[in-house]
């Protein structure tokens, strides 16, 4: 189990709302994924209204809804983006997105540092989409984020864990939870994720854009947990040579 | 980097342009289609003739591409036009000051009754349309639109006259967030006899639109030529460069481009090159071919069929259920318009045609707690 500020989540895999065909099959995947963290942009929903298409989809227990600040450029915007959510969605979590490169959605980790100590300060419970950037994550966990969400490749690219090596030192030195975001194209990226010791993943285009959302939702999900018991069992090191199962010394035991 | 576009517009020439794009063989396109990432070279080759044989690969590069970065989603959005009245003379354009029709400019009143008939359609991203009559419709104008639209609008978008950089400073704060400038076309003789009167025809000052809203720090611009004007492979090159200009040095603000070809209008002129629909489809997968992120939009100048079918290629916007004359939703639906539209289904139809396509149709992608 994972534990996040004070919630405690079974599923490791976090999910997006974006790009399905329709909220019904958003609905139909989210739910075979058992995922219990979904994130929603802010620029897509009415937060005015209870009967929103997206929001009244995602209207089950065990969804806890992580609103995110996309489409913001600077760290004031973001703020103000939060209080907005959390008094229209009465959640203090925000996953905190500033990009602002719209191209390739690059976070910016300035902007991004500013708004987490200032909405940390206010009792969020921040989530920043970030670079790889281990440096930059040691700088969050003294400004009071939650977790870490570094991505793996540009958004939307499906292009898998470009970032691994540093993925690697982020894990290694965290001492908050690390969500990989961004990039995972396929359940085998999200298991490997998981096999280096992340914590969740976060999956949306993946799923929302394969031919058939629910049952890569559920490929996705039994690849997150195979990950995860792989990292918990210890994965074998791996070698440049061949090391033989009956070694060139063994005679030395007999 | 040059200061504004049209340094770097003045080291190419139109003819050359022209000739290297006609002269690219099936070689270029082969190449171009292998390539992952395109340049503007491949993106000539694209556009030629001789990639006509190729559209059905293009195509399908086209639409796995947009796919995997916009996914099942349509953007839709709504013309609103606002006043008819306008000072330049434009050859191919209904609201052409030499056209003698009644002219006429949204009162306060007259705009929120359009406006009821739009939010009943569902719509929370409008476009406000007016031509270029700067002693009425000016600043002052468009800031009383905006503090009236803004509470009723996710998004506000604009294609109405240049301005400059500070007026643009004064209207992005009060809820401006999308600016559509089509150049019309970058030939510079042609444009000129297209445009022989008004504050138009400065080609100059047309063509660094796009850097005074760059300048201004504008969410998003639009960007196109008129097709018909002139040869579209040759405009389309500009276009990307322009683009490709753009997107390097205000790394900040979102694009799109938008295709609107010459479409009848009362008195109006017919276009001196046709495209066909094939070409339109070469032209659009090619724009995705070079650029996975520029969001592609289509108008109900288009045909049912080809608005049908063009969905999943590449596009990613479209507007439904339009009118093209000021207060055509509510006010007088009779009066004249910028140009006859070809798809008059309504937002309903649209969204239904959408769902039909495995397509949900978008309304809200924007907020205005976010600007």
């Amino acid at each position: 189990m994972l534990t996040i500020a004070d919630k405690v989540f079974n599923s490791r895999l976090f999910t997006g709302t974006g790009k399905f065909s329709s909220a019904e099959i958003m609905e139909q995947a989210l739910l075979v994924s058992g995922s219990e963290l979904v994130t929603v942009a802010l620029k897509r929903v009415d937060l005015k209204d209870q009967e929103d298409d997206i929001l009244s989809h995602l209207n089950y227990p065990q969804f806890n809804l992580l609103p995110n600040t996309s489409g913001v450029r600077n760290a004031k915007e973001a703020v103000f983006a939060a209080q907005m959510a959390r008094e229209a969605l009465e959640t203090n979590w925000i996953k905190l997105e500033i990009h602002p490169d719209p191209k390739y959605l690059m976070p910016d980790p300035i902007e991004t540092l500013k708004a987490t100590e200032e909405l940390a300060k206010l009792g969020f419970i921040v989530l920043p989409y970030i670079h790889a950037d281990p440096v930059l994550c040691k700088h969050l966990e003294d400004a009071g984020t939650a977790a870490v969400m570094p991505l793996g490749s540009p958004i939307g690219s499906n292009k898998g864990l470009k970032t691994i090596d540093f993925l690697e030192i982020i894990i290694s030195q965290s001492n908050v939870p690390v969500i990989v975001d961004a990039g995972i194209g396929a359940p085998s990226d999200a298991a490997k994720a998981m096999e280096i010791g992340a914590d969740a993943v976060l999956v949306n285009t993946a799923i929302a854009v394969s031919r058939d959302p629910v049952k890569m939702a559920e490929a996705f999900k039994i690849a997150v947990i195979a990950g995860r018991m792989a990292f918990e069992a210890k994965l074998g090191s791996i070698n440049s040579s061949a090391v033989s199962s009956s070694p060139l010394t063994s005679f030395l035991d007999d | 980097m040059t200061d504004n576009f049209t340094a770097l517009f003045n080291t190419y020439s139109w003819e050359q342009i022209k000739q290297s794009i006609y002269e690219k063989t099936s070689y270029d396109v082969e190449r171009a289609l292998g390539n992952s990432n395109r340049t503007l070279e491949d993106f000539k080759a694209l556009i030629s003739p001789a990639a006509a044989p190729y559209l059905e690969q293009m195509a399908q590069l086209s639409r796995l591409a947009t796919l995997k970065r916009f996914g099942k989603v349509m953007q839709l959005y709504v013309p609103l036009y606002l006043s008819n009245e306008c000072n330049n003379i434009c050859t191919y354009c209904g609201f052409s000051l030499d056209n003698k029709v009644r002219r006429k400019t949204l009162s306060p009143m007259e705009i929120m009754q359009e406006v009821a008939v739009l939010k009943e359609m569902g719509y929370e991203h409008v476009l406000l349309v007016t031509g270029e009559a700067n002693q009425t419709v000016h600043t002052e104008y468009f800031k009383r639109v905006l503090e009236l639209l803004r509470p009723h609008f996710a998004l506000i978008s604009m294609e109405v006259q240049p301005l400059d950089t500070e007026d643009y400073e004064v209207l992005i704060p009060l809820g401006l967030n999308t600016v559509l400038v089509y150049q019309e076309t970058y030939h510079r003789e042609d444009y000129k006899k297209h445009h022989p009167k008004g504050k138009k025809s400065n080609f100059e000052y047309r063509l660094e639109t796009p850097d005074r809203l760059g300048k201004a720090g504008v969410h998003k611009m639009g960007l196109g030529v008129l097709i018909g004007l002139e040869d579209w492979r040759t405009d389309s090159f500009f276009t990307a460069l322009h683009l490709e200009y753009l997107e390097k040095k205000y790394w900040k603000t979102k694009y799109s481009l938008s295709f609107p070809r010459l479409r009848p209008f009362s008195g109006g002129l017919a276009p001196k090159v046709e495209m066909s629909d094939r070409e339109l489809v070469q032209l659009i997968c090619a724009y995705r071919l070079l650029n996975e992120e520029v969001e592609l939009s289509i108008s109900t100048r288009e045909s049912v069929v080809f608005r049908d079918h063009v969905i999943g290629l590449g596009i990613t916007s479209m507007s439904a259920g339009s009118k093209t004359n000021p207060g055509g939703y509510a006010v007088e639906p009779e009066s004249l318009e910028q140009f006859e539209i070809c798809d008059e289904r309504t937002p309903e139809e649209i969204k239904e045609m959408l769902k039909e396509k495995g397509y949900e149709a978008v309304w809200k992608d924007w907020d205005r707690l976010l600007q």
